[in-house]
């Protein structure tokens, strides 16, 4: 039975580690191989590293950053932030990650995912989707970390990134971010209910019954990272406690 | 001893190589990108991220093609991994139709997912072993490994699989012919339980 995925979240920026609220007013907590390590020794399911930084300073990805946490790291890694061209793409994988995560990129070129994806295959792309609910209750997509609105709204959005050959989409609520209110269920409704790949939640993760819930409403993944910067939660425990509710985990 | 891992421009190599290092012991892990350093090569690993045209072509280009096929002859073990299984076939229709490497006669198909289950198949699932073979030693069936592929290899001959994958109506996830295995997972992304799988291929040599 395939089992559905606990991944933390890890925010870099530079060589630190760090987590905010609705994408602001970010805490620094440490750096990243230690974190790697400890993930790694609790029954994560994949990990996911997003530079912050990257897309905001116009630089490439720190490559050898996810070198280093690719040798701690035997779980699937996702990195993202900053990946623009397919000379980042290759590099990346060659440094260490399985999969990339873009955003930003999508907006400026869409056919950059069918190019990854038919060089590397779609498997190895994520197409990262951050939203904010708007007045009329609409969801529109965020480039840049969420400082640059768009006119995309998030099932139109997730359908072009289907339909150009992402493998999975990340979908992050940038309103519940770092709030640890609970995912944004009706969010997560909407979209895996028009696509057919897997759909990893983001933003809000309040305690291992919103990780239930979460699964209920069909998410494939389960990203978060606060729950476990801030609270006593872990990735293990939460797993036991899925297993529990007859949720297929890997133990 | 040598273990090499091919380097045929596409893949992930940092953490098959770190992991085969981890698994190796006392046998040194070489990444080679010249064809001819597999003359030396006491075990073999090709992994694979990817396309398969593209694989194949960057295999042919850089003249990996006939080495491997020698080493293979010799009886070296060869271990194939997600896309480096699926090269192992006769022909993909991943991409239109393209010949393999037709070391383990049969073709790569695109998943047919069934009820809710969605292409591509990622993550962690479970294998039952279905045959005999030293790569299952110390893993009992039921063991989670992580996949993520949306192609698979169905063998000409049912007997060379080793285990399946209950997704999609059932896919080989572990084949051998003889001294040519292949892993549709990865074990060097499934923890514990991709080391030991490692390692029972690496105590072939």
């Amino acid at each position: 039975m395939l089992k559905v995925r606990i991944i933390p979240t890890i925010l870099l920026k530079g060589a630190k580690i760090v987590k905010g609220k609705s994408f602001n007013a970010e805490r620094t907590f440490g750096t990243l191989l230690p974190a790697v390590k400890v993930y790694n020794s609790r029954q994560v399911d994949e990990l996911i590293i997003v530079d912050i930084l990257a897309t905001k300073e116009k630089r490439p990805p720190d490559f050898e950053s996810i070198r280093e946490a690719s040798l701690e790291c035997f779980v699937p890694l996702t990195a993202g932030g900053g990946i623009r061209t397919m000379n980042d793409v290759t590099k990346m994988l060659r440094a260490g990650a399985d999969k990339v995560s873009l955003n930003s990129i999508c907006f400026e070129r869409q056919e950059f995912i069918s190019e990854v994806a038919n060089r590397f295959g779609s498997q190895c792309v994520v197409a990262s989707i951050d939203v904010r609910q708007q007045a009329d209750g609409r969801y529109l997509c965020y480039s840049h970390a969420g400082r640059t609105k768009t006119s995309q709204e998030v099932v139109n959005w997730a359908q072009t990134m289907e339909a150009l050959g992402s493998g999975e989409i990340l979908l992050t609520s940038i309103d519940l971010d770092g709030t640890r209110k609970g995912y944004d269920l009706e969010l997560l409704k909407l979209v895996t209910k028009k696509v057919k790949i897997p759909v990893i939640i983001s933003g809000g993760a309040k305690d291992y019954d919103d990780f239930y819930r979460a699964y209920k409403a069909g998410a494939s993944g389960l990203a978060a990272a606060s729950i476990y910067q801030y609270t006593q939660s872990t990735p293990s425990e939460a797993k036991k406690y899925l297993a529990k509710k007859g949720v297929p985990v890997r133990i | 001893m040598q273990i090499s891992i091919i380097d045929y421009g596409l893949s992930n190599l940092a953490s098959i190589e770190r992991a085969t290092k981890i698994c190796a012991r006392d046998a040194q892990v070489a990444v080679v990108d010249n064809p001819n350093d597999l003359d030396s090569a006491d075990a073999i690993i090709l992994p694979g991220v990817g396309a398969f045209a593209d694989a194949m072509t960057n295999l042919k280009t850089g003249g990996f093609i006939p080495k491997i096929k020698t080493a293979v002859a010799d009886g070296v073990p060869f271990l194939g991994i997600c896309l480096g299984m699926q090269l192992l076939a006769s022909e993909s229709e991943e991409g239109g139709l393209h010949p393999g490497l037709d070391l383990i006669p049969g073709k790569v198909l695109r998943l047919q997912p069934q009820k809710k289950e969605k292409v591509p198949h990622v993550g962690w699932n479970s294998i039952t072993w279905t045959g005999t073979t030293p790569l299952s030693h110390q893993i009992n069936s039921g063991t989670d490994f992580y996949f993520v592929h949306s192609y698979y290899l169905a063998p000409k001959n049912p007997k060379l699989i080793m285990a399946e994958c209950d997704f999609a109506g059932g896919f080989c996830a572990v084949v051998q012919k003889d001294n040519v295995f292949g892993a549709q997972f990865h074990p060097e992304k499934s923890s514990t339980a991709g080391f030991t799988f490692l390692s029972n291929f690496i105590a072939q040599i």
